[in-house]
């Protein structure tokens, strides 16, 4: 249990996926505008992590590493299906995220709308597969992999959240011209994570 | 003054429209208006705020305040110095050696920032930002005594740029100028501003024997680390032979410890916060909430136990390092706190905690009230907006009965 509270408090602040890896940037910059848009597409990535994790956790362990398949008989001893990692993973990705986008049409269509390009983009959202990849490098069991990618996904929506916040803040600042838009904003978030480097070295 | 009056009068048709310097207005208009309370008045039309204050005048209360600090800063400077040295030294002579080391980082911290201000006033064509004269005091404040000039002067820089003029100038930054120039030269210079660099010690040869730099955070976080060692008791023990009692508590408070210049003395630091108080500059909800979140996380994980530095008596953890000064000075800065008054204890709450976890969590960082704060800074806005909009929720509730 200790473990895994553990494992949830590094991957929200010390190792989180925006300032500690500068994963998922591209949605991270884009839709930070507003906060409650943040918030929504926040959400839609803990859950798209948060499922794909442990479900590629499980093909992982029983499908693709070598003698993974040995469950089925002794023939498939050692069979490694390795290579086809990046391919499958991608696959339950995009279908969880088909299902999340199927899920906030549905519910909000007004998030929905504001979300736009960005929702199905998720699928290609480095952090998603960067979750992925990450939980096969670590020794996690399932249950250490559901909560990584879990907390992951809040580490996210923190940092996005908190980006929007200040950028809403921003509508009134004077910028210079040329540091307009995406300039002041990439300014911005290496200012921000010059403040997320107090956890870097924490111990727990 | 008047001479001074009739000086500016009789210089200004040159930097008006059509005069010869007219391109240097802004940087005339600075020198008029910290001099002398500007003259102009508004018409008669939309919103006024009627205050004999302005914003020049509201950065002056801040720096009266931290002239104790900085007084005591300089006196300290020597004193550690001579203490260091082994010597016995006269009043004059500790404040002599203090006023050679700390001066000279005021100048270059003033003029590099204010060089930065004057060619983004004269370049992007605004008034000079008054903020300055508030963050170039504070960044000599919290440097340690013999920091390269150069260091200084780059910080500063990058600061000024970075931290503020990019967003807008006064006003307008996101992080706190002061502590973002700190930071910068703690991530990209580390040996001259981590470890044992807080007295003043031209050559370390002559040190007194015993002599360690360590400061009481550092004292109390080695004690952590040793089972067996209760971490008062080493406070209390340091220094013995060459500075007894260094590290006594009602030491760590009035502030005769090795430290940034100006952030050693609690009690320097209370005063400045008195006249904050006083005359309305600071948030006291800030000060009196950064405080209470410091100690009841200290008691918190008193509680908790587990090695001599997380037991360390909570009231040590309010007069170790730079706590109050960060708390009176950093955290209410108006502009990268939190603006409304049930944020503002939020705000300062979770800066005193983060502040107690990463002194006694994280071996990478002794002192923790710098980086908290700048975290802080970042989530102020978010903690705006749920405050904001928990009262917009509340209100339409009221309205639609």
């Amino acid at each position: 249990m200790e473990n895994l509270i553990n494992i949830g408090v590094r991957s929200i602040f010390i190792d989180n996926m925006i300032f500690a890896y500068f994963l998922g940037m591209c949605s991270f910059l884009a839709v930070s505008k507003k906060v409650s848009t943040a918030f929504g597409l926040g959400v839609a990535v803990i859950f798209v992590l948060g499922v794909t994790v442990p479900i590629n956790w499980i093909i992982q362990n029983y499908i693709l590493t070598e003698g993974a398949l040995a469950w089925i008989g002794p023939e498939f001893q050692n069979v490694d299906l390795t290579f086809l990692q990046f391919i499958i993973f991608i696959c339950v990705i995009a279908a969880m995220v088909q299902l999340t986008e199927m899920v906030i049409e549905k519910f909000s269509p007004a998030l929905y709308g504001t979300l736009g390009i960005f929702l199905p983009l998720i699928a290609v959202n480095c952090a998603i597969l960067g979750g992925s990849l990450f939980m096969v490098g670590r020794p996690y069991t399932l249950a250490e992999a559901s909560v990584y990618g879990f907390s992951s996904g809040i580490g996210w929506l923190l940092a996005i959240v908190a980006l929007a916040g200040v950028r809403e803040k921003m509508k009134y600042s004077n910028v210079p011209g040329p540091l307009k838009g995406l300039g002041i904003t990439f300014i911005l978030v290496g200012l921000m994570s010059l403040g997320f480097l107090s956890f870097l070295g924490f111990s727990l | 003054m008047k001479f001074l009056r009739n000086q500016l009068d009789k210089a200004k048709h040159n930097f008006e429209k059509g005069g010869k310097w007219e391109k240097f207005y802004y940087a005339f208009e600075a020198i008029d208006t910290f001099l002398f309370a500007p003259n102009t008045t508004n018409g008669l039309r939309g919103a006024q705020v009627r205050d004999a204050v302005d914003l020049k005048r509201l950065m002056m209360t801040v720096i009266i305040a931290m002239v104790p600090c900085l007084l005591f800063g300089i006196y300290n400077v020597g004193h550690q110095h001579f203490l260091a040295l082994g010597q016995e030294a006269v009043l004059s002579e500790k404040i002599m050696i203090g006023l050679i080391q700390v001066v000279p980082i005021i100048i270059v911290s003033y003029a590099t920032g204010l060089g930065v201000e004057f060619i983004f006033s004269i370049i992007r064509r605004h008034p000079v930002n008054e903020g300055f004269l508030v963050s170039g005091m504070l960044i000599p404040l919290v440097m340690p005594p013999d920091i390269p000039l150069w260091q200084v002067a780059v910080a500063t820089i990058f600061a000024v740029i970075i931290g503020k003029e990019a967003f807008g100038g006064t006003g307008m930054n996101i992080l706190n100028v002061a502590l973002t120039a700190r930071a910068f030269l703690y991530f990209a210079y580390p040996v001259n501003i981590a470890g044992e660099v807080w007295t003043y010690l031209p050559d370390k040869a002559q040190a007194v024997a015993g002599y360690s730099g360590a400061t009481p955070l550092a004292v109390a976080a080695q004690a952590g680390s040793t089972s067996g060692a209760n971490a008062v008791e080493a406070l209390n023990s340091f220094g013995a032979g060459w500075a007894d009692n260094l590290y006594s508590f009602w030491n760590l408070f009035v502030g005769f410890i090795p430290g940034c210049i100006g952030e050693t003395s609690t009690l320097m630091c209370l005063i400045g916060g008195l006249i904050l108080i006083v005359t309305g500059t600071g948030s006291w909800k800030i000060i009196v909430s950064v405080f209470a979140g410091a100690f009841g996380m200290g008691l918190f994980i008193n509680a908790i136990g587990g090695n001599p530095f997380v037991e360390l008596p909570a009231q040590y953890h309010l007069v170790m390092g730079g706590l109050a000064f960060g708390a009176v000075f950093m955290a209410t800065d108006p502009v990268t706190a939190t603006q409304t008054e049930t944020g503002k204890w939020v705000y300062g709450f979770l800066i005193g905690i983060l502040t107690v976890l990463i002194r006694v969590f994280n071996p990478a960082y002794p002192e923790g009230i710098m980086l908290a704060i700048l975290l802080m800074n970042v989530f102020a806005p978010l903690i705006d907006y749920f405050v904001v909009s928990a009262n917009k929720k509340r209100r339409l509730k009221r309205a639609t009965v």
